[in-house]
């Protein structure tokens, strides 16, 4: 079975956003980037299966600026078997994203798709839906285990109430949760080899994709901050200031 | 215009974060008009029908009774929203781990786009979300004529349960050839449900094991709170994930939120920093949690939870 992984080239998670002066967007420039966590751990679940015997390629794709072919080169690293880059400098949304990998489906004929839940910039937590409406597939987000059988794969799902498990006909799409799995760190010799690998880069256009958005970004705002308060010295005075300062408890 | 907005139930209740989502949809009619409906699919869904029709701000109630929708799967869950889409312009759900699997599926079968988290209304058409775990917050307009949203809702307070609203059978039924329901690990609690709790006590991974977490015990029953924990916590395995707070976790909003053990990533604090009051208790007294605590108090948690107990 071939399996696709979709990757997004997002802000370091670990970097704190600053808002640019005139409100139009978040401020980027120079900011350290990285693989989406949760599209690391769509990566190591596929090498996860490929290794399991489960799964016989690999195939990575990403939508994104030309600096993104640098996720695609860490999943090669990672165990990937080759990548394609869906080139564009635009700002995509989810919709017009998942219609891009219908494309890329359309053509790769994958028996399951993997992707992270959310991606941290934008938090939207639904390309991995969309595309599973888009192309009439099945779909186990939020996944903290994925079990592939013969033609159906069983998902264990993160919901608020606990975990659910469903079972899904292939070809299906999964959405990964963050317990799914621990990523690996890419190994030196592994980084170099991914170098070679085959990576091959279309646009939305060849692709006979609009990717035109009917939401527009009118301000991003710094939210109100919240001022650090004060230290209190004992248990006693912290229970007599939530009584009677903050009233939140009788 | 009309909204309609998706109905969420869990053990044959109304979850009490439904009648957020009617708040957010009563703001939107205030400033466009138009009815609200509610939509209650899944099995023997009657009593929850009866719960939900009091709502106020509701013109009906449409119920889809199937054993499809038993399971809120995704995929009838969204065929049955495509089918009654085309009567409104609005449709809204919770941001739930539901309203978030079902809505972009929806709004992919309608060519639409799908606006996530929305914690404040601004117009018919436009609105506030947070993006980058909260750290900015963007102001997006849509033109597209069916607006598919998910709602924070610990960001609108719950409407009223004065109404008598009408209760109408929905005769759609959706096939699913997609999916199938194998079962459910869901963990029973006695305490408030997390995201629509007073008081929210969480521990991280200072808890040092599942076992210590039983030091948060006393202290929320006597406050009536719900137990949280950071995700350090959940992912050491002791305690289960419905009970992750943060980006990625739940989003809880509570009078009063308090932090035990937490560092206060700003994973964590995306998912509690609008708590009305918050309090952290950490050894550590250059952990950021304090830069956002209105009290902080230094010190061994092993020491300080019994003694609260004891104080309270
Ligand atoms: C994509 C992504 C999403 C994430 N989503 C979330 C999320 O939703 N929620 C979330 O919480 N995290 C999330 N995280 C993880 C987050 O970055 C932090 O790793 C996590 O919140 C840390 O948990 P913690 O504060 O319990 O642990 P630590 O950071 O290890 O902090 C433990 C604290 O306990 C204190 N402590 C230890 N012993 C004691 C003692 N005896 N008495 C008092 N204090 C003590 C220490 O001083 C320390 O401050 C996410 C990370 C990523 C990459």
């Amino acid at each position: 079975m071939k399996i696709l992984v979709a990757v997004k080239r997002v802000i370091d998670y670990n970097v704190k956003i600053r808002v640019k002066a005139d409100h139009s967007d978040v401020d980027l420039t120079n900011v350290k980037m990285a693989m989406n966590p949760f599209c690391e751990i769509a990566v190591e679940e596929a090498v996860r299966l490929k290794e399991s015997g489960e799964v016989t390629e690999i195939v990575v794709v990403t939508v994104g600026p030309k600096a993104a072919q640098e996720q695609l080169r860490t999943a090669l690293a990672l165990g990937a078997d080759r990548a394609i880059h869906v080139e564009t400098d635009a700002r995509v949304d989810s919709l017009a994203v998942a219609k891009l990998l219908k494309s890329v489906i359309d053509d790769e004929q994958p028996g399951l798709t993997i992707l992270g839940k959310q991606a941290i910039d934008t938090d939207n937590n639904q390309t991995g839906q969309m595309l599973a409406a888009l192309t009439g597939l099945g779909q186990g987000t939020f996944a903290s285990k994925v079990d592939v059988k013969d033609g159906t794969v069983d998902v264990t799902r993160e919901i608020d109430g606990g975990l659910q498990t469903v079972s899904l006909t292939l070809p299906a799409v999964v959405t990964t949760d963050l317990r799914l799995n621990e990523p690996r760190y890419a190994k030196l010799p592994d980084i170099m080899k991914a170098k070679k690998k085959p990576l091959d880069t279309k646009t939305p256009e060849e692709l006979g994709v609009d990717i035109a958005s009917w939401v527009s970004l009118v301000q991003v705002e710094t939210p109100a901050e919240r001022k650090g308060g004060i230290k209190v010295g004992s248990v006693d005075e912290l229970v007599d200031k939530l009584k009677n300062e903050a009233k939140v408890i009788a | 215009m009309s909204i309609l907005v998706l109905a969420e139930h869990h053990d044959g209740h109304l979850a009490g974060s439904t009648a957020s989502v009617v708040a957010a949809a009563r703001q939107i009619v205030d400033s466009s008009g138009g009815d609200i409906d509610l939509l209650l699919a899944g099995e023997d869904v009657g009593a929850i029908a009866e719960q939900a029709a009091r709502l106020d701000g509701v013109a009906r109630v449409r119920v889809a009774d199937h054993a499809v929708y038993a399971h809120q799967l995704a995929e009838p869950l969204a065929d049955l929203l495509v089918a009654l889409a085309d009567d409104y312009s609005h449709v809204l759900a919770s941001s739930s781990t539901i309203g978030k699997n079902v809505l972009p599926r929806l709004a992919a079968l309608k060519d639409v786009a799908q606006l996530s988290d929305v914690l404040d209304v601004v117009s018919a058409d436009t609105f506030k979300r947070p993006i980058y775990a909260g750290n900015a917050i963007a102001t997006v307009q849509s033109s597209d004529a069916l607006k598919v949203i998910t709602v924070r809702t610990t960001a609108f307070d719950a409407v009223g349960e004065n109404n008598s609203a009408p209760v109408e059978a929905v005769a759609t039924v959706a096939d699913n050839a997609l999916s199938t329901f194998v079962g459910e690990e869901l963990a029973q609690s006695e305490r408030p449900e997390l995201g629509g709790a007073q008081v929210v006590i969480s521990g991280g991974r200072g808890m040092g094991n599942g076992e210590n977490f039983q030091l948060l015990d006393g202290i929320a029953d006597k406050l009536g709170a719900a137990i949280g924990a950071s995700r350090a916590a959940v992912d050491a395995g002791f305690v289960s994930n419905d009970m992750q707070v943060g980006q990625t976790g739940k989003i809880v909003a509570p009078e009063l939120y308090i932090a035990v053990g937490i560092s206060g990533a700003i994973q964590h604090l995306a998912g509690m920093k609008d708590s009305k009051v918050i309090v952290a208790i950490n050894k550590d007294d250059e952990a950021p949690i304090f830069q956002v605590a209105d009290y902080g108090l230094v010190g061994d948690l092993f020491q300080i939870l019994p003694e609260l107990e004891q104080a309270l």
